[in-house]
């Protein structure tokens, strides 16, 4: 994988994400942090793939470390998202539709 | 491609009321069929026992704390999830920098200072918003400087370290604490009322170390994933700042100050 290919990616993504954000009702600023927050948790992947295939015990100590936070970044992230949201749909549900 | 894919619409997804918690398992699987992925292409499979307990004992201890947590500590919930997040980006930076060299050196030092950065701040974040911490007003100016300054010192670090000929992981541990530090000082004086604007700046960081981490991995789900919460995280940041009808560096610069004003 060329720099340059890499680099297109990251120019595609970064307006991926202004698009996908650009008009968002400010009562999901809070769920929509929280998912994004989730979706960072990707960096799991990364921390296995070094977790997978450092040398010598310190770094298998730090990477193996990076692989404990990620993944309660993770699966927390979506946990609670999901928290969320769930309160948003009972609140509608309740007749508070502002 | 398929959870980049998925990514996408599931942010989509949560841009309006009645999607919103489709968006959120959207992105789930999408999440799910990357490790997948990740795990399958490995080139080798070293150290997986531990891999896998670490990763289940995170799992249990993410699932356990956020159910269990109240519905209203959810924002320092998020910011310590986002903190655990930032650090992480930075370890693994850490753990693949000996022997880096180039631009992915280069690369690897930037994404220690922006994880740490992201992690001293989020875990300050996260206590203010506990009401675990209370900082008295007429030491932001000091707390701000004085964070500035370890900022700076790190960077200088950064730099020395990138053009060192032999790197080593105690400088590594080094810069991420001083990071850490600086990220922390300059959240300590930000008020309470403008945390979550913090925290989703905070957030946009973290996502972009994890970025930086994918140039140096040379993974593009790591960049597409990252760069996306970079993105969007800076466009929510500037809309919630905008929502308080307040600039964002007012709300970093001067926030408490102004904050008092008012009340």
């Amino acid at each position: 994988m060329s720099l340059i290919a890499e680099l297109y990616i990251f120019v595609l993504a970064v307006l991926a994400g202004f698009q996908v954000i650009a008009k968002v009702p400010s009562i999901l600023h809070t769920p929509l942090m929280s998912a994004t927050n989730a979706i960072h948790g990707i960096i799991l992947i990364g921390a296995l793939a070094a977790a997978f295939a450092v040398h010598g015990t310190a770094s298998l100590v730090i990477a193996l470390l990076a692989v404990f936070f990620s993944s309660i970044n993770l699966v927390g992230g979506f946990v609670v998202t999901d928290r969320i949201l769930a309160m948003f749909r009972s609140e509608q549900e309740a007749g508070r539709s502002s | 491609m398929i959870s980049a894919t998925l990514f996408v619409l599931g942010v989509r997804f949560l841009g309006s009321p009645a999607s919103a918690r489709k968006g959120n398992r959207f992105l789930a699987i999408g999440m799910l069929v990357a490790l997948a992925t990740t795990v399958t292409f490995a080139p080798r499979y070293d150290h997986w026992v531990f891999v896998v307990l670490v990763v289940l004992a995170g799992s249990a201890i993410g699932i356990i704390s956020a159910r269990k947590v109240r519905m209203t500590a959810m924002p320092q919930m998020v910011a310590l999830f986002n903190g655990l997040g930032g650090g992480a980006a930075a370890l693994v930076a850490a753990a693949g920098w000996p022997g880096s060299t180039g631009a992915a050196s280069g690369l690897a030092l930037l994404t220690m200072i922006l994880g740490s950065l992201s992690f001293g701040g989020s875990i300050i974040a996260f206590l203010k918003l506990q009401e675990w911490l209370h900082v008295a007003q007429r030491l932001a100016f000091g707390l701000r400087i004085s964070g500035l300054l370890v900022l700076a010192a790190a960077v200088a670090g950064a730099i020395f370290m990138g053009t060192a000929p032999s790197p080593g992981l105690g400088g590594a541990i080094a810069l991420m604490g001083a990071a850490a530090v600086s990220g922390a000082l300059l959240t300590l004086p930000i008020g309470g009322a403008d945390m979550p604007v913090v925290i989703s700046l905070l957030n946009a960081l973290t996502g972009l170390s994890a970025a930086a981490t994918g140039f140096v991995l040379h993974n593009q789900l790591l960049i597409i994933a990252g760069t996306l919460v970079g993105a969007s995280g800076t466009i929510l940041t500037q809309q919630m700042s905008r929502a308080m009808h307040r600039s964002l560096t007012n709300v970093i610069w001067s926030g408490q100050a102004a904050a008092q004003q008012a009340g």
